[in-house]
């Protein structure tokens, strides 16, 4: 194999997200000097962005200025919150706690602001390059991180070079920012490597689904968020919806589920779709279109699941260490909080070193010490979470103790023995029928003729174990149906269908024997979501 | 030679297309846009020459306003010399685009114009044909194979039948079909140098052309939505739903 080519960069950011846009628009503005890069795997700066979203606007005043009379081509300003608890055919509006009022929030489409952002960025000399994986870490020969290697491109199925093949170059640098999101497989790596998270409880994560309407004229809101809980999930199972009313005739709406639920023929893409035909969503819904839909896994764990973030040569910031509040449901100024700090850190040190500490301090870190305990809450129940939930908001989380995080991948109960509850869901009529037709509104592409990227490492486990004990999850978590067992002759057999993926990451999560290994795809592959 | 390669910017390959609900035009908000696939491959294939030695300058042309010149770096990124930006805030039909090509051809004076076959916006593949009508030059659309033989080039062409091969004098306008070649994947490093490679912008006023529209486009509709099948119990019922709904 040929030496790989190499470019060299003072600092290179992996994931065009709210995280690294910041970290890289504040490096340029503390250090012009500094040549800064951003690589990221979808072909556009937006395409794998997805998010409900209502942000807090206080990190885009302090990193933009200014951006008012500028704003994002999707930014409307929150004019009313609701909170909902259904059953199956009726609703009961609840009062609206501290964390969901969002006077002063805006309603945007987060992919839409990182396009604007990257604009921003771009202004100030950051070199963006989308359409490249950093499918790699380069490691320096004392055992840092020196940067990433892209991944090989024009590679066929068996792994050889095709006529198109083009060899991934190395991106030197002293400093590599792992921005990726939740689940980043490099992040991944380099937590197991360096036991970032010996100190943390493990990571607990949700899976979000979202839907970007076209309704009719009248029954979009502007301004008005509205989140759900109850029907159609189980008491034991966390999670609930939002609607955020957008301008011209558009609705986002979208469903968390927690990843830690216990049934094994549980399915999230139902519990959404069920969401949906609830008689008061589906009056808004009926006679619209969908425009755009998808899913990403979402972190929960807060301040117990926080790995350490910083090792030789590197950084971990947003949610790819998992800075999101959960009980606000909302990420992106943390995330863009932390880039911020991590950038005005390796502008005063040129070092990954000491970073950790000073998040700690940070007002990411006490955010999330706040409502530490709120997550937790619910293992017992939705209930008895609700009640805790709401102590630790009125005792603003000084209750001396903190509750431990569980990880996901060991809750799923096994068949045997388990009596899935009564769901009560019904017969549904709105688009998509099923997982099949929602992801075409995903566009996701891969090249057919590539590597598969979901990487199975002991394939014998699915058509033994995981059939008897499980009914094989996969089948049913994964919201592209990129899994399916099928028949072969007389046997059963995983068949991955990759070309569906939406990189959501929930397999690699939610696995219960963690068998499943989600790697990059070839750069450009992948979901091209528009104003997600 | 120099061999120019004209490209467009349009509506990415992917995107789910929609159109608008006054039937105007179709969304293009927020929308991604890349190079025209036809023009990548119209491109690569001018790649290709200059690497064999048989030209020295591959010069990519788009017309548009300023967005395009993001497409153009896409193309000097690919490999390409030089881009020419004819600017202009008019959606330009083909018959004024093949106008505007003219003039550049007259400043450029190349050996060979490669474009795509048609755009996938429009589907018109008519802007190759009505540039050697006015240029009188010939013409071979539907390249798969492109050979040159000094100053003529043979050209196999898709055709409804098959192939067919034809000789052609240089210069002339060949329009690129898929299976010519597959395009090459851009190098970052190279993104970098496009940055620094030419780029000149002339407006179509400059170029001394005047647009005009000889075809107004009333209206756009999406296609019909499938009704909702039934399923029928025996021939006699089919026979008559058929009937019911004055099919026979």
């Amino acid at each position: 194999m040929t030496e790989r080519e190499i470019m060299e960069y003072d600092v290179i950011i992996v994931g065009a997200g709210p995280a690294g846009l910041s970290c890289a628009i504040r490096l340029k503005q503390e250090k012009p000097e500094l040549m800064v890069a951003v690589i990221e795997k979808s072909s556009e700066i937006g395409a794998h962005i997805l998010s409900g979203a209502v942000i807090e606007p206080g990190p885009l005043d302090e990193l933009l200025p200014g951006w008012r009379d500028n704003p994002p081509p999707i930014c409307i300003p929150v004019e009313k919150d609701e909170i909902w608890l259904l059953s199956q055919q009726g609703r009961r509006r609840l009062p609206t706690p501290p964390q969901q009022k969002n006077h002063g929030n805006f309603i945007v489409s987060l992919g839409a602001m990182c396009a604007w952002m990257a604009t921003r960025a771009e202004t100030l000399e950051v070199d963006i390059f989308p359409g490249y994986a950093a499918s790699e870490i380069r490691f320096t020969d004392d055992g840092a991180v020196g940067g990433v290697i892209i991944g090989d491109m024009g590679v066929d199925r068996e792994g050889q070079p095709k006529d198109s093949y083009m060899q991934g170059i190395e991106i030197h640098a002293p400093i590599t920012i792992l921005s990726e999101g939740v689940r980043g497989h490099l992040s991944k790596q380099l937590i197991k490597r360096f036991e970032l998270d010996k100190d943390s409880d493990p990571q607990t994560y949700g899976i979000g689904m979202k839907e970007l309407w076209r309704v009719q004229p009248g029954k979009s809101k502007p301004g008005l968020v509205q989140h759900t809980a109850g029907w159609p999930l189980d008491s034991h199972t966390y999670g609930g919806s939002f609607i955020y009313h957008m301008d011209k005739d558009r609705i986002a709406i979208g469903f968390v589920c927690g990843l830690d639920y216990q049934d094994p023929e549980f399915m999230p893409f139902e519990a959404f779709q069920q969401m949906k035909n609830h008689p008061m969503i589906h009056a808004m819904l009926e006679g619209g279109e969908i425009l755009s839909s998808g899913a990403r896994a979402i972190s929960e764990g807060g301040y117990q699941s926080l790995p350490k973030t910083e090792m030789p040569g590197a950084l971990i910031i947003g949610d790819a260490a998992g800075t999101l509040n959960i009980p606000k449901i909302k990420g992106t100024h943390q995330a863009m909080r932390c880039g911020i700090l991590a950038a005005e850190h390796i502008a005063a040190t040129s070092t990954a070193e000491g970073f950790d500490a000073r998040l700690r301090e940070s007002a990411v870190v006490k955010e999330l010490y706040k409502v530490r305990n709120i997550r937790p809450a619910f293992y017992k129940g939705f209930w008895r979470g609700f009640i805790r939930a709401a102590i630790e908001t009125i005792t603003a989380g000084k209750l001396p103790m903190t509750l431990s995080i569980h990880a996901d991948d060991s809750s799923l109960k096994k068949l045997d023995g388990y009596t899935p509850p009564d769901r009560k869901w019904v017969d549904r009529d709105l688009p998509p029928r099923d997982r099949l037709a929602s992801v075409y509104f995903a566009a996701t592409e891969h090249e057919e003729d590539q590597p598969v990227h979901l990487q199975i490492l002991e394939p014998d486990i699915c058509i033994t174990r995981c059939v008897e004990e499980y009914d094989n999850p996969c089948t049913r978590f994964c919201p592209a149906q990129v899994y399916e067992m099928v028949e072969e002759g007389t046997a059963k057999q995983l068949q991955i269908n990759s070309a569906n993926c939406v990189h959501c990451k929930t397999c690699d999560i939610k696995d219960p024997y963690q068998i499943i290994n989600w790697v990059t795809p070839e750069g450009g592959s992948g979901p091209n979501y528009q104003n997600m | 030679m120099k061999i120019l390669v004209g490209i467009k910017r349009v509506v990415d390959y992917n995107v789910r297309v929609r159109v608008l609900p006054d039937g105007s035009g179709v969304d293009t908000d927020g929308v991604k846009m890349s190079v025209n696939p036809f023009d990548e491959i119209a491109l690569e294939e001018a790649l290709r020459i200059r690497e064999a030695g048989n030209a020295e300058e591959v010069i990519v042309v788009s017309a548009g306003g300023d967005e395009c010149q993001q497409q153009l770096r896409t193309g000097l990124a690919m490999g390409a010399d030089r881009a020419i930006q004819i600017q202009t805030s008019e959606s330009l039909q083909p018959l004024s685009l093949a106008r505007a090509f003219l003039k550049v051809i007259e400043r450029e004076d190349p050996g060979l114009v490669i474009l795509g076959k048609q755009a996938i916006d429009d589907d018109n593949s008519q802007t190759a044909q009505m540039l050697v009508a006015l240029w009188d030059r010939p013409q071979a659309t539907f390249a798969s194979k492109l050979v040159l033989n000094g100053d003529s080039a043979a050209v196999t062409r898709e055709i409804d039948a098959g192939m067919e091969t034809i000789e052609v004098d240089l210069p002339a306008v060949i329009s690129v079909d898929l299976r010519l070649n597959e395009p090459r994947f851009v190098k970052l490093p190279d993104i970098m140098k496009a940055k620094r490679k030419p780029l000149d912008v002339i407006s179509l006023e400059d170029l001394g052309v005047t647009v005009e529209g000889n075809v107004n486009v009333g209206h756009h509709a999406p296609p019909a939505q499938r009704e909702k099948g039934i399923m029928v119990e025996d021939t006699a019922q089919l026979v008559q739903e058929l009937k019911n709904r004055g099919l026979i």
